[in-house]
């Protein structure tokens, strides 16, 4: 083991998970690489893509420009703790029915990204296109404008704001 | 990335020691960590500040403490800054994307680097990241660089949104450091490039910034305007906070801060002063103080008149004449 190795425990889609590695590891490539987790994409790898997107303690983040030593305790959602092809979850059944995506790339950061965006639009912030910063309504310009840190290069956006308009309509 | 180690730190007394002996404190780490793979920065040591107890926002002074680990989704959320300091909830909310906001500090914000290109492309000259090769963006391309403010050695601009609206509001950065601790305005935090462009601000490296305080609230009409290539996830070409008190027709008060155009938040008192009590036909007036010592290298020549009409669209708005 590398003489700077470091400890830590992450709860990983609900089963503890050790991390002694180089620090260097983001907790991108010890998802990837340390654990199989391989439905977490590596697109940019600098925070400009969101193909990375997962879950921290429920907060999405970009999951390369992080430290896996840094997430000691803490609680991480990848795509595969939120659903699998033969139990889909309800945000994977609308990006199916609406279409959402062509390649697939993008497509478990979209998923990810957007889970923790409609908490937060229960949760009540604003955005950028919010025009009332005390009572945000939400349209299509308010899901674009929040799910912009994930790209998708197929163009599959207007798809991608259908699948969530409907989510936001069936959300309890 | 070069090879560093890591040391988490659980409280400010060993943080500040650690900072002391050479090691890079690292809180959400989306600038830094970048510009680690980047090889821009290379620390032998990282200090992991995150789980130090900032992370809080309290009233205090009739105004509010922003824990300097407070993250920029927190602060924008939070309902006493969305009522009473709107525009910087709005500035905030202009910056970056939801998974960066999510991990983005106050006081991580505070020290972004630039993006100027040449900064981040080791084989360019830069003055900012290798004191005295040159500045390759002078009589390169400098589209996004400077018009204010900004030395022959340096054209870069501060790139954060959050500090912009801070200048505006005239809050100020709590530091500690060897000497204890201290209050910075943010107006005089961030540096003009002059000489020593690889100092971006007035932080030492032994100091931690632990807050942010605001002052009391000001009320009036708070508007964050940014002008950028495309309407989401990018850096600001111009940007403009202000806050504007009417009364009467007239313009009771007026605070403005820029973004985009120099090495740090640009504020300008005498931009402020000569619209207070002052009727919107002197929109001119203040553009033409603001812009007077301006200067274009070229490709960015264009920020100048930009600036001057997202400054007098946006006093058109604040002031609904």
């Amino acid at each position: 083991m590398d003489s700077n190795a470091v400890l830590a425990s992450l709860v990983v889609n609900g089963e503890t998970r050790r991390f002694a590695s180089d620090p260097r590891t983001t907790l991108l490539d010890f998802l990837r690489g340390g654990l199989g987790l391989t439905g977490t994409k590596k697109g940019c790898d600098h925070g400009q893509c969101g193909a990375c997107t997962v879950l921290v303690n429920g907060r999405r983040i970009n999951a390369c420009l992080t430290l896996a030593v840094m997430h000691d305790g803490d609680a991480i959602t990848t795509i595969e703790g939120i659903g699998s092809s033969d139990r889909l979850a309800p945000l994977q059944y609308a990006f199916v029915t609406h279409d959402g995506f062509q390649c697939g790339y993008c497509t478990p950061g979209q998923i990810c990204s957007a889970t923790a965006m409609l908490e937060e639009i229960q949760t009540g912030w604003a955005s950028a296109a919010t025009e009332n910063l005390l009572a945000p309504t939400i349209d299509r310009e308010e899901i674009s404008e929040r799910m912009s840190g994930n790209i998708c290069r197929c163009g599959a956006y207007p798809n991608i704001v259908d699948a969530l308009s409907e989510a936001l309509e069936t959300a309890p | 990335m070069k090879s560093f180690a890591y040391e988490r730190t659980g409280d400010l007394g060993a943080a500040l020691t650690a900072v002391s002996q050479g090691a890079r404190a690292i809180a959400g780490g989306t600038n830094l960590l970048d510009l680690m793979k980047l090889e821009v920065e290379t620390p032998d040591k990282l200090a992991d500040v995150s789980r130090l107890p900032l992370a809080s926002i309290e009233a205090q002074d009739e105004g509010l403490r922003i824990g300097a680990l407070v993250t920029n989704s927190d602060c924008a959320a939070d309902l006493r800054i969305r009522r009473d300091y709107p525009v910087l909830s709005r500035a905030i909310l202009a910056g970056a994307t939801g998974q960066l906001r999510n991990k983005a500090t106050t006081g991580g914000n505070l020290c972004q680097r630039t993006r100027c290109p040449y900064f981040t492309d080791l084989t360019q000259p830069c003055n900012k990241r290798a004191p005295g090769s040159g500045c390759g963006a002078l009589h390169g391309f400098n589209r996004i660089h400077a018009i204010l403010g900004a030395s022959d050695q340096c054209i870069a601009t501060y790139p954060g949104d959050m500090a912009i609206a801070l200048a505006a509001l005239d809050a100020s950065v709590e530091i500690e450091g060897p000497g204890g601790k201290r209050d910075v305005p943010v107006r005089g935090f961030h540096r003009l490039p002059g000489s020593e462009p690889q100092r971006d601000n007035e932080l030492g490296a032994d100091d931690l910034i632990t807050a942010v305080r605001l002052p009391r609230p000001v009320g009036g009409r708070q508007l964050y305007r940014k002008v950028r290539d495309r309407s989401s996830y990018a850096f600001a070409l111009v940007s403009v906070a202000a806050i504007v008190r009417m009364n009467g027709g007239r313009i009771a008060g007026a605070q403005l801060a820029f973004g985009g155009l120099a090495h740090k938040p640009w504020h300008d008192p005498a931009v402020d002063a000569v619209l207070t009590d002052e009727t919107p036909s002197l929109f001119d007036k203040a553009a033409d103080l603001l812009l007077a010592s301006a200067r274009g290298y070229g490709h960015n020549d264009f920020k100048i008149p930009l600036a001057r009409r997202t400054l007098r669209a946006v006093l058109a708005e604040a002031t609904g004449l």
